[in-house]
Order: C-alpha cells, then structure tokens, then sequence
C-alpha cells in the first residue's frame, strides 16, 4: 500500500507538472506569464461557486465555473487594458487579486458546505490522491485526479500536436501569422481556454501555487537550454516530472507540503539551468568573458614585446614590465602569462622575456591589425592622436578577411605615426 | 453578528482600537505608494516582493524560534529583497523576459515557504498557527507590539515619501530630466523600491502575502481616474487604500472565519469598479456621456445641413420629412423622430405635415454648411484631396470645427482664392451660393 500510494501521488504531481510545463511553454515565449500567474488564481471563485451549487465535487461543474471564470479574466484584463487605460500589468493584478479575494472568501464563508480549505487552495491535497478513488461499475479503477488528470494531458498533447505550426508560428511572430492567414486571436483565446482547463484540473490536487509555478518554471528552465521548439516543449516535460519525483522523495525526507515541494524542485532546476546552460549559463557567460579578458592581455603582452623588438632585436622584458602592459588585473594578467608560456609564444631567460619564434609571428599578425585600423581611422579624418585607443579596443577581433579588405582600402607602407605596418607574411 | 458591530464600532475595546488604526495605516500606506509603483511600471513588483517574503517569515522563525513582528518581517525583508534582485539580475543576465522571471521568483519563493511552513506546521505540532496568518492576513490578531512596530514603519515611509516626493515626480515621468538636476535616477529609484519593500511588510501581518499586490495596485488604479494630478491622485489613492483597510477589517470582524486580506482587496476594487465608472472625465459612464452627446450633436447636424441645403436648390422655407428622408438616405420615421426632437429642443418646428427650422436652427444650420464647404474647399485648393473625395472628410469633420478654426480658414481662402466669406459656394458646382438667413 505504501509504495502503491506514493506511486499515484508521484504520477499524480507528474500528470499536473507534465500538463502544465507543455502549455506553460508557450506562455513564456508568448511572454504571458502573468496572465497565466493571473488565470490559475482566478479560477478559484468558479471552482467555489461550482462547488457550492452542484454540492459535490463533479468535475463537470467545475469545469464549467472554472472556464468561465477564465474567461472572464481574460475579458477583463483586456477590457480595463485597452478600453479603460489601465496599464496592462496593472489591469492583471487588479482582476487577479480580486477574483482570488473573492474565491477565498466564498470559500471560507462556506467552509462548512465546500471540501476545500484556505491551505487547500494554495497547496492542494496530492497527498491524499490515492483515497480518492474512482469507482467505475463497482470496481476500483484508482484515483479519481489521476483519470482527470490523465485525460487533460492527452488532450494538451493533441491540442500542440494539432496546433504546432499554428501556436509555433503566432508565439513567435504573430504579424506573420496573421499574413499567412492563421487567426491569431482564436489561438490565444484557445490557448487560454486549455491553460484554464488544466488549472482547474491540476488545482483540485496541487493547489494554486503549483499551477502558477509549473505553467512559468520548467518552460523557462527549458528555455535557457535550447533554441528549438520540439526540444523546449520535450525539456519542459521532463523537467515537470522530474520536479514531481523528486519533490515527492523530498517531502517525504522532510516532512512537508508535496506541492511546495515539487515547486522548490522546479525551482533548484531553474536555478542550475541559470547557472549550467551552455550558451545562456551564467558560468558559461563568465567563463567567455574570463577567457575573453586573458586572450586579450596575452595579445597586449605580444604587442608590448614586439614594439620593444622593432627597436632593439635583443631586448629583454621584465617580468614586471609585461605584467604592466597587459593592464588588465593583476590575476587575469598572470594567467594570460602563464598561457603564453606554455603554448611557446614566450621565452625567458636569466636576462628576462623575449618572443619565441611563433609568437613574433603572432605578435606581428597583431601589430598589423593595430595599424592598419589606426591608418583606416585616420583616413577616415579621425586626428592621429585619437586613433591608438580604438585601435587597441578592435586589434583582438580582426580576422584574416578583415585584415586583407583593410590591407586593400589604406597605403600599407606606414601608420598615421610613421611606423611600418609589418606585412601579412611577415615572419619576423 | 450585531453584537460584534456594535462593538466593534463602539471602539470601546482596546484591541478594536488597534485593529482598526492598523488597517487604517495598511491601506494608507499601501495606497500612497501604490501610486508611484503603478506610474513608474513596477505594479506586479510588489507581488513578487510579497510571494517572496514568505520564506523570509518561515526562515526567521526557524532560526530564531520568536515569533515577534520585528524579527518576522526582518526575515521577510532579506529575503523579498533577495527576490526582487534576483528578478533583475535573470532578467539581465539570460533572455527570460520580465514576465517569467516575475513569475519565477514568486512562485519558487512561495513554494519555499510552503514547505517551510508546512513542515514547521507538523514538527512544532500546531506551533505554525502564528505564521499562517501570513497566507492571508489576520488583522484581528495585531497587538499592541505589532502596531507599535507598524507605526514605526509607516512613519518612516511618509516622512521618505514628502522628503523625496519631488525625485520620485521626477523619475516617474521624466527619468532623464532627474539625471540633468544631478540626481542618479538608479539611486532614486532604488529608494523608491525601498520604501514599496517596507510598505509591503506593513501590511503583511493583516492582508497577507498573496494579495497584498492589490493594496499597492487597486486604490491607486482607481485613484488615477480622479486626477490628472500626482499629488491629487497619490492623497485620493491613501484615501482610498485607507477607507478599503478600515472597512474590509470591520467587515471581517462580523464574522469569525473571513480572513482580512480578500475582504479589504474586494473593498478596494469595489473603490476601483465604481472610480472606473463613475470618475467625472475619465469614469466610464462620463465617457459614454461624451460619447452620445457628439452622437447626437452629429445627427442633429446632419439634419440641419441637409434641410439647409435642399431648400436653397427647391428654394423652399418648409420642407416634407420624406424628401429630407431622401437627401439624409434616411428611413422617413427616423427623420420624423429626430425631427420632434429637435422641436423640443427649439431647432425646428412642424405645420401642416411640413418641417421648418427656428432660427437657431438656421444659424447652427448654416455653421455647419459653411465648416462642410470651406473644409471642401480648403482640401481641394491645398491640393489635399481631389473634388471628389472632399465631401466625405468634410463629413466628418464639420462638428469639429470651432468658430475660430472657421475665422482662420475663411481668412486662408479669402486670401489665397478670394473666396467671398459671406457666400461660400458648394464645390461641386451643383449648387449656387447658400442664402444667409435661408427662411425668408
């Protein structure tokens, strides 16, 4: 029995991450999400006055006060937005507190007549799935928010599937939507009317904040993983359940609220995808920029040798010296260093510093880009004591090509200073 | 339930007192900084920064096992600040937009908080009860303590608001007119987010975490209808906000189980609903007012220039509703019914089944021809709109046309065309000259 229960509460709360996650998606493209924050509040009053009129927990009834009160939301939001001047955020917050304000009153006004609570609201009842079974022709076919549950995640899967091009297409371009004739409005207004349908079925198990949290979460997560939609919608999916598996496992460790759990789950991969994303990770950010800032002292460290080499070819640097001229701190510079060394672009001796043979080559590929972008500026009127600092900005990022269409468009005997631009075979 | 208003509004006990003073600085607060979070675009900021103090309120608990308000509401603090941070540095730092990472940071940091109460709740046995209150608010449970602490806070916030009113007029609608007088419009605004931090933990006590946005939002959302003004708008919102706190406590108070918070949310959009209909120039109904009198204001016109323009070609003073019916394309009945109207409002008059205009019938009648034919003109000698395509604009705009706009157009014709002001032929040729005074 144990293991049974915790099997359906783990499908349940993986049904209701899995149903959510997959329409969620598209709010966080479509940028909605506060209208999807919005819709799994609002619901509330449909469900209580549901409630209070069919006098059972029929998911008929509820359905039918649960849609119409999304719809209402939806209504409104955009009648006090555009017909009444509210600011669009505004005009959210104002119908979503209001319709919540008044479902939590109605609730607890006729906490003697309606099966839900004020906690109940917020965190829903997962954990007591495996008793509230369905019985079908006398036999115990399991759960009731299992079938319930089961039945909303087919029809958003077949919704998407039948829908993608349309959803993918009004989501992320909606003036092109409407040029190749699919009718966005019809998509949005389908689109809430299947987030609302899911509320009300994912609300009754997990409560208000595990709707909110599994529309916006694994959407977003999936996001910073992936530019392609297929993959998005497929990651938003398996972040859902795995949030739901581990969340359960970890309310159970420590004794607490299942829903609440799952979210801080959702919450944690959220986090490490912020922090772990290949392209959109914060780590891989700084480690672009770190490796970004040690390329570049190591080139100002090329260059500040190879200056010293055009005018005495038996010059030694300090170590200080090199330090200095990266000008960058002193950490990055150390390293940038360190880099030059190993890859054989420096040497030392007891002297001090000097270019190997590779990295003069190097250093005059560097010292040519210097130039001729200070020779191109300078043509371009820029006075020539204003043209080393841009110079020394660009000189990283110029490529083969870039250097050959330069070479072409200036006089490549001299810079504005009257130095000689090294030539692109120079070796030294 | 009568017992309890009755004593409640006695105020003879102590504890109402405080109640009552406490909500009544809730909302006010709530509603005086609601106006510069909603102005400067930062409405859903403050349901963000509510969601998020839950687990502030669990975590200052657990670590320090007191339950005192100072000690709640410093966890509250850090970590509602720890949200709003993190919203800018996701927004910043990735492509999630600002919706998500609002969205986000609410809903993980609530669920945080879930858990942690929840698990408070069944380790201390029933030890959670003085935190639950923060779901929703309980106004009723403040003591003297807590009020105290609220004072406090609520003091800090006016004296900050009237010190730094003028920055924050400054930042909300001109951002970089605030950096020219030397102020860095970052610090100001990060002032601002301040104080709507220390707002929200006010009134986190009584109305609760989940809709303690709507203090912020509703009063002065509601308030903005009644004024063009900032400061008009920002003491109407504090009224509002108030009056939604004084009342919404009193209401919950007739009844044991209704938690504040919803009661005084539903209070204040009921200010809201009604501000939004009722408000004199922006309220829905004074717009609908606007709207039928222009409405009408156009038929009449219609009416006029019609009857105008076809008794100088049948050279008629009384004219059949059925011909009018023909010039206007309209059905004969609704000629007749405006006619009547028009009677009793002394523009027209009816004899022998014929209708003739008043003599404000024939001054406003001519107007109107005159602002329908110079606008014609004026389109086509500016080479606008060709002859043909002038009668349609002139349509629509010859309600629109004030006696001053008339003198400057009259003034542009006569002197570029040397059009004579007093007789302004019809474009089309169709018709010669109107007479003026068109009845004798």
């Amino acid at each position: 029995m144990e293991l049974d229960s915790a099997f359906w509460i783990i499908l349940t709360g993986s049904l209701a991450s899995a149903s959510c996650a997959l329409l969620g998606t598209f709010l966080v493209l479509r940028k909605m999400s506060l209208l999807g924050d919005a819709l799994s509040h609002a619901v509330l009053p449909g469900i209580a006055i549901a409630f209070l009129l069919s006098d059972s927990r029929a998911i008929f009834p509820m359905f039918v006060g649960a849609a119409l009160c999304g719809l209402l939301t939806t209504l409104l939001i955009e009648a006090f937005h555009r017909k009444w001047n509210v600011q669009e955020d505004a005009s959210i917050g104002i119908v979503f507190t209001a319709l919540f304000a008044l479902g939590v009153v109605l609730v607890t006004a006729y906490a003697g007549q309606v099966d839900l609570d004020q906690e109940c609201v917020l965190y829903g009842e997962i954990a007591y799935t495996p008793w509230d079974t369905l019985i079908w022709n006398g036999v115990d076919v399991g759960p009731r928010p299992v079938w319930i549950l089961g039945v909303v995640f087919i029809l958003n899967i077949l919704f998407v599937c039948t829908l993608y091009k349309e959803l993918k297409i009004a989501s992320f371009d909606s003036a092109m939507a409407m040029a190749v004739g699919v009718n966005a409005t019809l998509i949005h207004y389908l689109l809430m009317g299947m987030v609302s349908l899911t509320t009300v079925a994912a609300f009754e198990s997990v409560g208000a904040i595990l709707v909110v949290a599994m529309f916006i979460v694994p959407g977003a997560s999936a996001y910073l993983w992936s530019d392609r939609l297929v993959t998005i919608l497929c990651l938003a999916v398996l972040f859902g359940v795995l949030s739901a598996w581990v969340g359960y496992w970890i309310a159970g460790i420590w004794d607490s609220s299942i829903a609440g759990a799952i979210v801080t789950v959702a919450g944690a991969i959220f986090l490490l995808s912020l922090l772990f994303s290949p392209n959109q990770g914060v780590i891989a950010r700084l480690w672009q920029r770190a490796a970004l800032s040690v390329q570049v002292a190591q080139d100002h460290m090329l260059l500040a040798l190879v200056r010293r080499f055009e005018v005495d070819e038996t010059h030694r640097s300090s170590r200080e010296e090199l330090l200095q001229a990266a000008s960058v701190s002193h950490l990055v510079s150390r390293l940038a260093l360190r880099s030059l060394e190993k890859s054989r672009l420096v040497v030392h001796d007891s002297q001090g510093w000097a270019l190997a043979a590779g990295g003069k080559q190097e250093a005059l590929r560097l010292l040519r880009n210097h130039r001729l972008w200070e020779t191109y500026l300078s043509g371009l009127g820029l006075p020539e004591n204003r043209v080393h600092g841009p110079a020394d900005a660009v000189e990283h990022f110029i490529g083969r090509q870039l250097a050959a269409e330069l070479g072409a468009e200036v006089d490549q005997s001299m810079d504005p200073q009257g130095k000689r631009i090294p030539l692109s075979d120079d070796k030294g | 339930m009568l017992d309890n208003a009755l004593r409640f509004l006695s105020l003879a006990d102590a504890n109402v007192r405080f109640v009552l003073l406490g909500s009544l600085l809730i909302g006010a607060t709530g509603g005086m900084l609601g106006s510069f979070a909603v102005l400067r675009r930062r409405s859903l900021l403050g349901d963000a920064l509510a969601h998020a103090a839950l687990p502030g309120v669990a975590l200052a608990y657990l670590a320090t096992g007191s339950k005192s308000l100072p000690v709640l509401l410093f966890g509250a603090t850090v970590a509602g600040v720890l949200g709003v941070l993190l919203i800018q540095f996701i927004t910043q730092y990735t492509r999630v937009k600002a919706d998500s990472a609002i969205g986000i940071v609410l809903s993980v940091f609530f669920g945080i908080g879930i858990v942690l109460l929840t698990h408070i709740q069944r380790a201390g046995g029933g030890n959670q009860s003085g935190l639950d209150k923060f779901l929703f608010g309980q106004a009723a449970s403040m003591v003297g303590d807590d009020l105290r602490v609220m004072t406090v806070l609520t003091a800090v916030i006016i004296v900050a608001v009237l010190a730094l009113y003028k920055e924050f007029k400054a930042l909300i609608f001109d951002a970089g007119f605030l950096s020219t007088l030397g102020f860095s419009a970052r610090k100001v605004d990060a002032m601002l987010m301040g104080l709507i931090v220390l707002t929200v933990m006010v009134g986190l006590q009584a109305v609760g975490v989940v809709l303690i946005a709507a203090m912020l939002i509703t009063p002065a959302v509601a308030a903005r209808f009644w004024s063009e003004r900032l400061g008009t708008m920002v003491v109407i919102s504090t009224a509002f906000g108030g009056v939604s706190g004084v009342v919404g406590t009193f209401v919950s108070s007739l009844a044991p189980r209704i938690p504040t918070g919803p009661v005084m949310v539903l209070v204040a959009t009921l200010f809201f609903v009604v501000s939004a209909l009722c408000a004199p120039r922006r309220g829905m109904l004074a717009r609908w007012r606007r709207h039928r009198h222009n409405a009408e204001r156009e038929r009449r016109h219609h009416f006029l220039r019609a009857f105008i323009e076809l008794s100088n070609k049948e050279s008629r003073n009384t004219l059949p509703a059925s011909s009018l019916a023909v010039e206007l394309g309209w059905k004969v009945s609704r000629v007749e019914r405006l006619g009547h109207k028009l009677a009793r409002q002394g523009y027209a008059r009816r004899s022998d089944g014929e209708w003739y205009l008043t003599d404000a019938g024939v001054e406003e009648g001519i107007f109107i021809v005159k602002s329908h034919r110079l606008w014609e003109h004026y389109l086509y000698y500016r080479s606008i709109l060709d002859a043909d395509h002038v009668d349609r604009p002139a349509d629509e705009v010859e309600h629109l046309l004030t006696p001053e706009i008339i003198a400057d157009l009259e003034q542009i014709l006569a002197e570029e065309r040397g059009i004579d002001p007093d007789e302004v032929v019809n474009i089309h040729g169709t018709l010669s000259h109107y007479r003026r005074g068109g009845r004798e």
